[in-house]
């Protein structure tokens, strides 16, 4: 069912609600507590009253962890305003706490004088122990420093859901509703897409809709009719200019399985796409193992080499062979790789990087890969890289790299990261139809054909599908001869082969578009330069900083390799080379041997994104104060 | 009355490239190598339907003397090379070529999939029980004790049997034979191709450099004949030079012995007849090894089941029919949207 809402300019509120120009809010609760889902519908209802926003989820890596346990704190966070929101937020201003393990786990990312709305239900003996506390925060004054709104939200969902006979387990699990009909009023959201969706959800249990609706308005009703906080009047964000068009909220794994679908549909290649399951890059997987009906073939393999390896088959059948995984992964899948290189068959590896090295933390975020990317495989061998910025640029990154593989028949190679792969934000939604198509023409001259015959331009070479009469060749990983394809140990060849595969993809730089300067002056103090996940906390940084009067460029790369014919050009036009970066200097690495630019690294590796903040200190301590 | 000329008949020779066979003179492979082109005339393969993989190592250079298409691929993985391919054109017939160390060592896991999922395909497995490429270094076929330049006291583990692995992977079509049996290889190979779902078949393929006369036991000629059994489907399994032995399930056991036809009042009518689609008999006459039983050959298994490429058809009609859109335009619009307006 496709539900449309519009969205309406600038409802007036008789209320004196307080206005803010953006708002952080953090749901958390026990895993159970159906925190994403409430994120989810906040998000909806905040997209639907016009603001922008970005949301981060924050799940725990266990599966199943024990009720009341700090480490089952499941998280949701959403930065919402009037303003270009780009990143989650830093720091929050509304924080909700379920039971007092989410307290105790998110209490630190709450602003000063922030907002705690807490559940005394759950803050029994047995949790407060589970959680780690002693005392009862909410009563011993250490929550002093904040604005605290503590409810018996689980006797008031009972209440509230009393008359519709469920069971009390039933009836407590409505808690999540109770809480967010309290938020909707807080922020003056409107309810109905909510009670829509609870209805469509529950079909078949009306009942279960029904008291759902009952402690969705309850706790709307809570909000509205008692005093929550002293003088609280809610608050209004006013509405945030946003290009008109048709919009859904969309995470980078969504938008990146469908920007590859609509490159294979662009390039009218069946889609084989084999992957082995590895966090976080399995719901990549899990998108496209639904869209047998787009032309897309999902094959799950035994591991990961073979899942390179079936893709690799795949091209050579004359398919698009993708294969995805995460940086482990990416690793077993080296030499496999290096088979596609030196039998120039396209390939697209998704890598959605994650926190290392080995097992590391894969739940955590990190852009640590690029080495891997770039340089990571014997020999000389060099590929396409790119990276996506958001999540909704993950569609448009995705049909570059088919657009590319299959030019140059070539492997690309598509960074993404945990964050954006989870991370969802609105996206004004694209008209596939009208976009410019770019059909691969396989081989079918069978006069003087041999299978490593070079198109002039793009030095990509023939690609000859099994299938048809009088193209049958041989090719491997053994190699080949430039002018036949035949085996050859001949030293001057190999020196051209080297040559041929270097200048290939040397040359996608001609056919990709020039580095822009996303924010700032062309020429002047300072160049921010980032790629990937960091486009938000980046951009915002330097928007911030520019306000302040600060002499301050943000450039920020999605092709990474080759990079941008202008990038070297540009960047010496600027006094200062600056790259943050979520890991110990991989860009800066690149950028300084390709360039001999003095560039110097922000760098962090924790597992969470850059904060604003921390970029704005960062950027001032090298402007010198 | 039209007259259709019937194209050409391709022969042998017309199934090999025009590369030069560089495998040490005397071995194994050029063998293998003619039997496979006989086949490829015997079914009437089409050139540009038939695709041959390959791994590493000497039997890996297969694809490149034959005429058809070839993809010589890297280290154990051409079990996944072809699935890749056939679950992208299942219309190609992919043969893939292997060696023990290629396909039971570091590419094991590649075919017990491979075996395990059915994907069809015909898969040959060139045992020569050492690693030839790399000069010599014992394999996971090689017996217990082998001295190779990397085990020079002998080695020490246990060899693997290729027809039990894939008999436990889950084979539904498993042969056996002999580089040196010109005149039946076409014929196992032609059954195998026959054969829908994932066809392993293992030769023995002596190494002449490395290994010589490691199957001599049962491959000289005299003793040929008591030795080796050749199976048929339907027929008693009899076998030695005058067909005076034959094989019985023995008492209380499972498994075959060897009895003597005439001798302790046993008849023809006490041996066992071969019935391919028999799994327990299958796995029984992959048991045997050794100097008191013979080694079989031929077709040991053929029980066919739905193949992995007619699974994922299936499947994929099945998509098609629920889909409530084909349309990716409408698919990026369903679910909750939102239009915003123009200030």
């Amino acid at each position: 069912m496709s539900t449309i809402s519009t969205v309406k300019k600038e409802v007036p509120v008789d209320a004196p609600r307080a206005e803010l120009e953006s708002a952080v809010v953090r749901f958390a609760g026990d895993s159970g507590d159906g925190m994403q889902l409430t994120g989810g519908q906040f998000t909806l209802a905040t997209a639907l009253a016009g603001n922008d926003l970005a949301t981060f989820p924050d799940f725990p890596a266990e599966i199943r962890a024990p009720a009341g346990t700090t480490f089952g704190v499941s998280s949701f966070q959403i930065n919402f305003g009037s303003h270009g929101i780009k990143t989650s937020g830093d720091s929050f201003d509304l924080l909700v706490a379920m039971n007092p393990a989410a307290l105790k786990v998110e209490l630190k990312g709450l602003k000063q004088s922030g907002i705690i709305l807490a559940d005394t239900g759950s803050f029994s003996d047995r949790n407060l122990r589970k959680a780690g506390y002693d005392g009862n925060p909410l009563e011993d004054g250490s929550l002093d420093a904040y604005r605290v709104i503590a409810l018996d939200i689980s006797q008031l969902t009972l209440d509230s859901v009393k008359e519709h006979g469920l069971s009390n387990k039933e009836a407590l699990r409505c808690k999540n509703l109770w809480t967010l009909g309290f938020i909707y009023w807080m922020f003056g959201r409107k309810r109905k897409a909510t009670t829509d969706w609870l209805e469509t959800k529950f079909a078949k249990r009306p009942e279960l809709a029904a008291a759902n609706v009952a402690a969705l308005n309850a706790g709307h009703a809570v909000a509205e009719t008692s005093e929550i906080l002293d003088g609280f009047q809610g608050f209004a964000i006013p509405q945030a200019t946003i290009s008109p068009g048709q919009y859904r909220a969309v995470t980078g794994a969504e938008a990146m399985a469908w920007g590859l679908t609509a490159g294979c549909q662009l390039a009218e290649l069946q889609m084989v796409f084999c992957s082995y399951p590895i966090t976080p890059a399995s719901s990549v997987l899990h998108t496209l193992s639904t869209m047998a009906a787009f032309g897309v073939t999902t094959f799950q393999a035994e591991d990961e080499i073979a899942a390179a390896c079936a893709a690799i088959g795949a091209s050579y059948a004359g398919g698009m062979g993708i294969t995805s995984s995460s940086g482990p992964g990416v690793a077993l899948k080296g030499e496999a790789l290096g088979l596609a290189i030196s039998t120039e068959l396209p390939l697209v590896v998704l890598n959605s990087q994650r926190a290392g090295p080995s097992t590391g933390m894969p739940t955590k975020t990190e852009q640590s890969d690029l080495y891997q990317s770039v340089y990571g495989r014997n020999a000389d061998s060099p590929v396409c890289v790119l990276a996506a910025r958001s999540p909704a640029d993950c569609f448009d990154v995705g049909i570059e790299a088919v657009r590319i593989a299959t030019k140059f028949m070539t492997p690309v190679i598509v960074l993404t990261d945990g964050y954006i792969g989870n991370a969802a934000e609105p996206w004004l939604i694209p008209d596939v139809a009208e976009m410019r198509k770019f059909p691969v023409n396989f081989e079918a001259e069978t006069e003087d054909f041999h299978p490593f015959k070079r198109d002039p331009e793009t030095l990509a070479r023939s690609w000859a599908v099994p299938g048809v009469a009088g193209l049958e060749h041989r090719i491997g990983g053994i190699e080949k001869d430039y002018d036949s394809g035949h085996i050859s140990y001949d030293p001057a060849n190999h020196q051209k082969m080297t040559d041929a595969r270097f200048a290939k993809i040397k040359g996608i730089a001609d056919d990709t578009p020039p580095q822009k300067v996303d924010n700032g002056p062309e020429i002047g103090k300072m160049a921010i330069v980032g790629w990937g996940s960091s486009y938000g906390p980046i951009s915002r940084a330097v928007d911030n900083l520019l306000a302040e009067g600060l002499e301050v460029s943000h450039i920020h790369i999605r092709n990474i390799w080759p990079l941008p014919k202008n990038l070297g050009g540009l960047l010496s036009g600027f006094d200062q080379v600056v790259v943050p970066e979520m890991n110990n200097g991989q860009m800066l690495t690149v950028l300084r041997s390709e360039y001999l630019v003095d560039a110097q690294g922000i760098n962090k590796v924790t597992g969470q994104p850059f904060t604003i903040a921390e970029l704005e200190e960062g950027v001032r301590a090298r402007l010198g104060g | 009355m039209n007259v259709v000329a019937k194209p050409e008949a391709l022969k042998p020779k017309d199934y090999a490239s025009d590369q030069e066979v560089r495998w040490c003179p005397g071995c194994g492979d050029y063998a293998i190598l003619r039997a496979v082109q006989k086949a490829l005339a015997d079914i009437g393969a089409k050139k540009e339907k038939t695709v041959f993989v390959s791994g590493i190592g000497c039997a890996a250079r297969f694809p490149y003397y034959l005429s058809t298409y070839g993809f010589h691929t890297i280290h154990g993985r051409a079990p996944s090379i072809a699935t890749g391919i056939k679950i992208t054109n299942p219309e190609l017939d992919v043969w893939i070529v292997s060696g023990d160390g290629d396909s039971l060592s570091i590419g094991g896991n590649h075919l017990l999939h491979l075996i395990r999922r059915n994907v069809d395909v015909q898969f040959l497995l060139f045992n020569n029980e050492i690693y030839g490429l790399t000069k010599g270094q014992y394999s996971p076929t090689s017996r217990a004790g082998t001295r190779s330049p990397s085990t020079p006291l002998g080695s020490v583990d246990k060899p693997i049997s290729p027809v039990a692995f894939a008999l436990g992977a889950g084979a539904r079509f498993i042969a056996r034979g002999i580089d040196s049996m010109q005149k039946k290889l076409p014929d196992v190979f032609a059954r195998a191709h026959a054969h829908k779902g994932a066809s392993f078949v293992e030769i023995y393929q002596n190494c002449i450099v490395y290994n010589d006369g490691v199957f001599s036991n049962f491959t000289e000629k005299d003793v040929v004949a008591n030795r080796q059994i050749h199976l048929e489907h339907g027929k008693p399994m009899i076998f030695g030079a005058e067909n005076q032995f034959g094989l019985r399930v023995a008492d209380g056991k499972l498994a075959l012995e060897v009895v003597s036809i005439g001798e302790d009042g046993i008849t023809e009518d006490d041996i066992v007849v071969h019935d391919e689609t028999d799994r327990i008999m299958a796995h029984m006459l992959a048991e045997m090894q050794g100097a008191d039983r013979p080694v079989a050959i031929g077709v040991l298994y053929c029980d066919p089941m739905a193949s992995y490429e007619e699974g994922m058809q299936g499947l994929q009609a099945r998509a098609e029919k629920q889909a409530m859109t084909h349309d990716l335009n409408e698919l990026l619009r369903r679910g909750h949207t939102w239009t915003v307006e123009d200030a």
